[in-house]
């Protein structure tokens, strides 16, 4: 398939592979962590941990938007099916995510909850619009990537003086995330997740442009290279990574060149900017409690605000206490040190929400990488 | 002017529905049969007109053959796609059943949930279509059921089938055969029905070309035993829901073997691979109405493949990869990036990535 096979060339990665290789160095440590689930995916489905020598690391972040959703608005979206009668729009990757009562979106909807999968934010509006007797509540969540569709139904809705439509807003910022593992205290004081740099966003990317990390690239003095989701972007991202480590560099790089700007796609964030602003605090799941690191709908437009229209108080709502994926998301534990790990918890049940989507790191690793597991214990034995 | 004697007027089939008279065992219902059922699909144990069919025993069984039997429900929606329709998979899927135990499909009973409201127009495409499917796989419907269930209860026509099949002695094909060594084929590109399907979705519809690939594969299941000596194709499988990747998965389970396939050498249409791309599915997953996989003895390996690609529901065959020992009973692929990784059940609905 024309633009896709160019990046997936078994070719050019095993001479990538071999660059990497031979420009690690001997006692350097290179421990990469990649934000995006979009990556961790691409890791996974192409096996390209197998690809990368031993001295290299990968180490899987929290940029998986359904896993850092915490129970407590799954739970808010529940609610608002069940108790209040209202039409759920929400995106697939969202509908099995472990919510409080043993229920998810799935589940509510097999209570009677009348919930609907779309594929994109102004499917819902059409919903709206063919229903309007109905409250419909789009459930937006994502990261920057998801944003300006959210942002611009909104202000479609509020053209067309749509009366029934609302959404329940839990998109979160990029940028905000990763300062906060950086300034985690297992990172910052403890030393025990050494990260090396990170694989910067790709999607996300293109919509907020390089330049938001290059102020903690050099604040923290960890390297950042954004690269797009196919396997040989990966790869040439590792290879500048590696680079910049044995160089001393701590600079933003951009590997997804195609895509991706300094300044980003100014039109999408100016329609962000004029109907969401900065949430004060926002509870992600695994994270806990980040300021500044999610959106709420503003004043202007708060009759499209589902949790002003329904009046909906946030209530946290904790993880199972034996539930890794907190650590896990920031880069503490692998999903094999969780003793839920592949037995209590597995993508058909899943406990965490790191087993929810393909792009979180444990169902990632339960779906793509366990056979790993099983020839390292036949090494160890 | 008066009416003839003994005339009923026939249902309308152009503009009527199923009513709930046509479930109601009455004379509507009898009408519904008559005209719609039994015209098209008219063979001698129908015509019998009995609840049930008396059928023959049929040679294979005098010398030492097996009977077999698989039954398989059909709900899909869009009723109508690219390339089938429920009608013909009704056939379709219960036949492939039956084929891939290396049997040969006899018989058909077919049972029939309408939704009232039903438009018998589209009742009589899908009845027709059924019939053109069972004719040209040579099989015969030989009894059916009909039920009319309220409006909000139903999703237009739902179609259940039992098939029966016979396999002849000396041939043992089944799902935990698989043996190390053992050469993985499968029969064509993979992905085509699940895709065609999707594109027709109301909240989906996208533009592609793709046309379901339902298609009755017993024939193609007689040319690959009569290809191999006796006893050396050990397992097959039609991978319909859930697509090729949990196909392998069950057979590893049922067989206690791990597999290893390479994914360069899977045959995925570029329009199909394409449509995956764009939301975020893997072909793996995917579902198929008319290719299978077999686990064949190595040294047949060739002499199969060869008579597979002889055959039109096999053109693009290819071997795609070996059966393993493996405790885990992991099916592992080697990827065509270079990597290696495993291929899992399904869990769940494949749904489309957001990110």
């Amino acid at each position: 398939m024309k633009y896709v096979d160019e990046f997936r060339d078994g070719t050019l990665a095993r001479g990538l592979a071999a660059r990497i290789a031979a420009e690690v160095q001997p006692g350097h440590r290179y421990q990469f962590m990649e934000f995006c689930g979009g990556h961790t995916h691409a890791i996974s489905r192409y096996g390209i941990a197998e690809l990368l020598p031993p001295a290299v690391r990968m180490i899987h972040g929290p940029g998986c938007p359904v896993c850092v959703l915490p129970i407590g608005r799954i739970d808010q979206a529940i609610g608002v099916a069940l108790d209040r009668g209202a039409i759920v729009c929400t995106y697939g990757d969202t509908m099995r995510v472990p919510a409080s009562r043993s229920l998810s979106l799935t589940q509510a909807k097999a209570q009677g909850g009348d919930i609907r999968m779309v594929y994109s934010a102004a499917d819902a509006l059409k919903v709206a619009r063919a229903q309007p007797g109905r409250e419909v509540v789009f459930f937006a969540i994502g990261f920057e990537t998801t944003t300006p569709p959210t942002a611009l139904v909104i202000r479609q809705a509020a053209q067309e003086r749509l009366a029934n439509f609302s959404v329940l807003c839990c998109h979160v910022l990029t940028p905000s995330a990763i300062t906060y593992i950086l300034e985690s205290p297992e990172v910052r004081r403890y030393g025990a997740v050494p990260i090396d740099g990170f694989v910067g966003p790709a999607h996300v990317s293109i919509v907020i442009g390089s330049r938001p990390y290059e102020h903690f690239a050099a604040v923290y003095r960890k390297p950042v290279v954004i690269a797009g989701f196919e396997p040989l972007d990966v790869m040439q991202a590792v290879l500048m990574l590696v680079r910049q480590v044995n160089e001393g560099r701590a600079e933003a790089e951009n590997q997804f060149l195609r895509a991706v700007t300094r300044e980003g796609n100014l039109a999408a964030q100016r329609v962000v900017q004029q109907v969401f602003e900065v949430r004060e605090c926002f509870e992600w799941r695994g994270l806990g409690e980040v300021p500044f690191s999610a959106l709420k709908i503003r004043s202007e437009y708060a009759g499209f605000d589902a949790e002003r229209r329904f009046g909906l108080v946030y209530a946290p709502v904790p993880d199972h206490k034996q539930c890794e994926c907190g650590a896990i998301l920031r880069g503490v534990k692998r999903p094999t040190d969780c003793k839920l790990f592949g037995n209590v918890c597995t993508p058909e049940n899943p406990v965490g929400s790191c087993m929810v989507s393909s792009e979180g790191a444990c169902a990632a690793h339960y779906a793509y990488g366990r056979f790993r597991d099983a020839r390292e214990g036949r090494e160890a034995a | 002017m008066a009416a003839k004697r003994g005339y009923v007027r026939p249902l309308d089939l152009k503009r009527g529905r199923v009513d709930m008279n046509h479930g109601a065992g009455g004379r509507a219902a009898m009408q519904l049969i008559d005209e719609v059922f039994v015209r098209a699909f008219d063979n001698e144990f129908l015509r019998q007109g009995n609840d049930g069919a008396s059928l023959p025993v049929p040679p294979e069984l005098l010398q030492g053959g097996r009977l077999v039997m698989a039954c398989d429900g059909h709900v899909v929606s869009p009723l109508f796609f690219a390339g089938g329709d429920l009608g013909c998979l009704a056939v379709h899927g219960t036949v492939n059943d039956v084929a891939m135990l290396g049997a040969r499909p006899l018989w058909l009973a077919a049972s029939f949930i309408l939704e009232e409201g039903f438009a018998l127009a589209d009742l009589k495409r899908l009845v027709d279509s059924m019939a053109a499917a069972a004719r040209e796989a040579g099989v015969a419907v030989v009894t059916g059921d009909t039920k009319v269930v309220e409006q909000g209860k139903g999703d237009g026509c739902f179609i259940a089938t039992t098939g029966v099949g016979v396999v002849a002695r000396g041939v043992d094909v089944g799902g935990a055969n698989a043996r190390p060594g053992d050469v993985l084929l499968l029969s064509g590109p993979i992905g085509e029905h699940g895709v065609a399907v999707l594109s027709t979705r109301e909240s989906l519809e996208f533009e592609t070309e793709v046309r379901s690939d339902t298609a009755a594969l017993h024939g193609l299941v007689a040319t690959m035993l009569a290809a191999a000596p006796a006893g050396a194709v050990h397992v097959l499988r039609d991978p319909t829901r859930g697509g090729l990747g949990t196909t392998l998965n069950e057979i590893a389970r049922q067989s206690g073997v791990g597999m290893l396939i390479e994914e360069a050498t899977i045959p995925v249409q570029p329009q199909v691979e394409a449509a995956c791309e764009l939301l975020g599915l893997d072909v793996l997953y995917i579902a198929n109405e008319g290719k299978l996989v077999a686990a064949v003895a190595p040294e047949a390996g060739a002499a199969v493949l060869a008579a597979m690609r002889a055959h039109p529901c096999g053109a693009q065959a290819a071997q795609i990869g070996r059966v393993v020992a493996d405790e885990h009973r992991f099916v592992q692929m080697d990827t065509r990036f270079g990597g290696r990784r495993i291929v899992d059940w399904l869990s769940g609905e494949p749904l489309p990535r957001i990110c």
